[in-house]
């Protein structure tokens, strides 16, 4: 089995399966702070006690979300010189700036969020609290920003020289500004949001699907997909810059993920369709000069297409699949939640009816799909390269013959830990159902502390 | 000063950091486990949770601290003990993973689940044995250099009675660095049955660290001459320690001042950690790589100190914090909070 004989493959998918995992704990770790700071300021600025509610209801799944992503966060953190020791020891001169940084603002976010889930009971003035939940948000997107600039590196290495296979005249600020820092973080960081108020959303609907007729759930549901559609809109927005980005700098990731193979002016964009032998589309849904649009705002600018390139250098074909499921996966979003909204406004009953719920429950499932498809393509995008242009994939890897074997160890933990997460998740709303913690109000809280 | 030696002291005292408050944790997991055992949770768990819940984060953070830091500071030690360490710290990886989940798991989940308990507190002796290879293949003689890159001796590794000085060293000083804090810490919230409990604890574990740490010596001399020899240079700063070492000991048997025992403590361990790391100097994989051709360039290292000191800037306040709520605030303590 060639999980088993090649340290180079193993290494891969172990990465894989690390990343994968660690991504949907780490979405929603960067994202649920701010909607609970949301929901926290909302309660106190409308004297409201469902909005204080929702932030305690939400902060004790954050916990147990935050604990799994610390573990899996650690387990790529030390995955990374385990099984790429060549690369850390080159990259390492470069990119040490951010990773270190990132530690700092996860380790501020995490004093914070200790702080914070202990002490519920312990500030009359609930501005206090609140207060603490800032350095949470701040140090959770901090962190995201800053790990993602030493992935923008990996796509769009700058800040050295290589003379004689050393790299001298290091600047570490350049590093993490590299040309994709800005379009790759934003969009880090705008989908956060997006996913994890599409998961609430979806949770809410949940619920009052099953039944509940409370009007916390029917606030959750509405405060959540407001925000959410705010940043499926900003996400979009990014994305195109992230297109256009990858046009001037990644053209081989662009095309090999539009199929696109022949440099051309007014390049068409195709949707979904299978590739023969020949690279020729079948099936394929084209729409004329939407690459070039998308690639430089014009409709007859020249687009780069992947035979320009070495065919070693070519990334895989399949990441088009993962491409168009991020994009179509993100314009539902945009439009679904933009419906809700505007036939909120408009009272129209069609958003409040069964199927619609049932729409709004996959749209948290489908937006954490978008997420991994975005992060499937644009890390299969950069094969051949570790660093692109610079270290090969191959040139990376430990030599270890056990990686294989090791694979299945952490595919055994991570399903455990899955599991389990799911498992907790459903105890807490069993044990603290919505009317006990109503009961509470004005009395004595026991919300976090045991 | 070089940027290496700054460099080198900045992560040496995250380590000490680290060693501290993860023992404190790992520790406390032993305890909890095997007061389930002994019948006597009740006295105990209270006191263990009350410190755990707020802070567990925080002592993981310690590590990936030190961790990226090692790789930032000295990139070339990712190549060296990052090909030979991959089962080791991949088996450290997966009990890290049992401890982290257990915090989720077991406060919302099945509370007071047996099983996960013990497993927990078995984590807690494992992984310091694990994580305490590092210190036992710095010393040199484990690690060949093939066509495949650093391999792992794991024959002589498992033969050797350096490692396993260690190996006990480390399991014995995190039992007793963990008795005497939380003798200290139950005892300010007025936990007396906890106290004296975690005070014979204390008591206990005392000696065995002491003798190990002495072993230890003994065996550098065979395996390491060098290393030893640099050692007995230092044979001062371990005067000091010892000295702490019976002074804290001795308020401990007192019952007295456990809050000045504790940092009795912390000094012994101080001075006995930081003269063992002087004398490593400068090697950082005794003979392949040392400070300095392990070092990372100017521009990166001075980056990484500017990085460091304004890190600081925000976390020493917010440590003092997250101290003031959890661990000197009396009433916090003793539950009332």
């Amino acid at each position: 089995m060639l999980l088993f004989e090649d340290p180079v493959f193993a290494s891969r998918m172990l990465s894989l399966l690390t990343l994968s995992i660690h991504a949907i704990f780490a979405t929603l770790g960067v994202g649920l702070p701010l909607m609970i700071i949301i929901a926290h300021w909302l309660g106190i600025k409308k004297n409201d006690e469902h909005y204080l509610l929702m932030a305690r209801r939400w902060a004790r799944g954050f916990v147990v979300l935050v604990a799994v992503g610390v573990v899996t966060g650690t387990a790529i953190a030390l995955q990374l010189a385990l099984l790429w020791p060549n690369f850390m020891e080159m990259a390492g001169h470069v990119i040490a700036l951010p990773l270190f940084m990132e530690v700092f603002a996860f380790f501020f976010e995490a004093i914070f969020l200790g702080i914070y889930l202990y002490t519920w009971n312990r500030f009359d003035d609930q501005r206090k609290h609140l207060l603490l939940l800032i350095p949470v948000a701040i140090g959770a997107t901090m962190s995201a920003f800053f790990i993602t600039t030493v992935n923008g590196f990996m796509n769009a290495p700058t800040g050295f020289q290589i003379i004689g296979g050393q790299m001298t005249g290091v600047s570490p600020i350049e590093a993490m500004f590299n040309p994709a820092t800005p379009t790759k973080a934003a969009h880090v960081i705008s989908t956060a949001f997006m996913t994890s108020a599409f998961v609430l959303a979806a949770l809410a609907a949940y619920r009052l699907l099953k039944g509940a007729q409370h009007v916390y759930y029917k606030k959750a549901l509405h405060l959540m997909m407001v925000v959410g559609l705010i940043f499926a809109i900003a996400t979009a927005v990014i994305g195109d810059f992230a297109g256009k980005y990858l046009a001037k700098h990644q053209p081989e990731k662009l095309a090999a993920a539009e199929w696109h193979f022949e440099t051309m002016e007014g390049a068409p964009l195709v949707l979904f369709g299978i590739l023969d032998d020949e690279q020729n589309v079948r099936f394929g849904l084209e729409i004329p000069y939407a690459l070039s649009i998308l690639a430089h705002n014009h409709p007859q600018a020249e687009v780069i297409g992947l035979n320009e390139f070495p065919q070693e250098w070519h990334p895989p074909l399949f990441i088009h699949y993962l491409f168009d499921l991020m994009v179509i996966i993100g314009v539902w979003l945009v439009l679904f939640s933009f419906v809700y909204w505007w036939g909120m406004r408009r009272k129209w009953t069609i958003v409040t009816s069964r199927w619609f719920r049932r729409l709004i429950v996959a749209s948290g499932p489908l937006a954490m799909l978008a997420i991994q498809a975005g992060w499937w393509m644009t890390e299969f995008g950069r094969q051949p390269w570790i660093l692109r242009g610079v270290m090969t994939v191959e040139e990376a890897a430990t030599q270890s013959p056990y990686v294989g074997h090791l694979f299945f160890f952490f595919l055994a933990l991570y399903l455990i830990l899955v599991i389990g997460v799911v498992v907790v998740l459903r105890n807490i709303n069993q044990r603290f159902p919505l009317e006990q913690d109503l009961a509470h109000e004005g009395g004595e809280r026991p919300w976090i502390t045991k | 000063m070089d940027y290496e030696v700054i460099g080198m002291t900045v992560l040496w005292t995250f380590l000490f950091g680290y060693v501290i408050v993860a023992s404190i944790d790992f520790g406390a997991g032993f305890f909890n486990a095997y007061s389930l055992w002994t019948g006597q949770h009740q006295v105990l768990s209270n006191v263990i949770q009350r410190y755990l819940s707020p802070v567990w984060e925080v002592t993981n953070v310690f590590l990936i601290f030190f961790f990226v830091g090692m790789i930032g500071f000295f990139p070339s030690t990712a190549y060296y003990y990052g090909s030979a360490l991959l089962i080791p710290l991949s088996i450290s990886i997966i009990l890290l993973a049992i401890r982290g989940s257990y915090y989720a798991f077991e406060t919302y989940g099945s509370k007071g689940h047996r099983g996960y308990a013990f497993l927990y507190g078995a984590t807690g002796l494992v992984l310091p044995a694990s994580l305490s290879v590092v210190f036992t293949i710095s010393e040199g003689g484990f690690i060949q250099l093939t066509e495949r890159g650093p391999v792992l001796d794991y024959w002589t590794l498992f033969t050797s009675p350096l490692s396993w000085s260690i190996v006990v060293l480390a399991v014995a000083a995190v039992l007793y660095i963990s008795a005497v804090f939380l003798t200290w810490y139950a005892d300010r919230g007025g936990h007396s049955q906890a106290t004296a409990l975690f005070r014979r604890y204390a008591l206990i574990w005392a000696l065995p660290t002491i003798v190990t740490a002495m072993g230890i010596v003994y065996e550098l001399r065979n395996h390491n001459p060098d290393h030893f020899a640099s050692l007995l240079n230092l044979w001062w700063m371990f005067a000091i320690s010892l000295l702490f070492f019976v002074a804290s000991v001795w308020l401990i048997w007192q019952k007295k001042y456990y809050g000045t025992a504790f940092l009795l403590l912390v000094g012994q361990f101080a001075f006995a950690f930081y003269a063992y790391g002087i004398s490593k100097y400068p090697y950082l994989l005794y003979p392949y790589l040392t400070v300095y051709d392990g070092a990372t360039n100017e521009a990166m290292a001075i980056a990484l100190i500017v990085a460091f000191v304004a890190g600081l800037c925000l976390l020493v306040p917010s440590l003092y914090l997250l101290l003031r709520f959890f661990v000197l605030d009396d009433q916090y303590v003793a539950g009332k909070k």
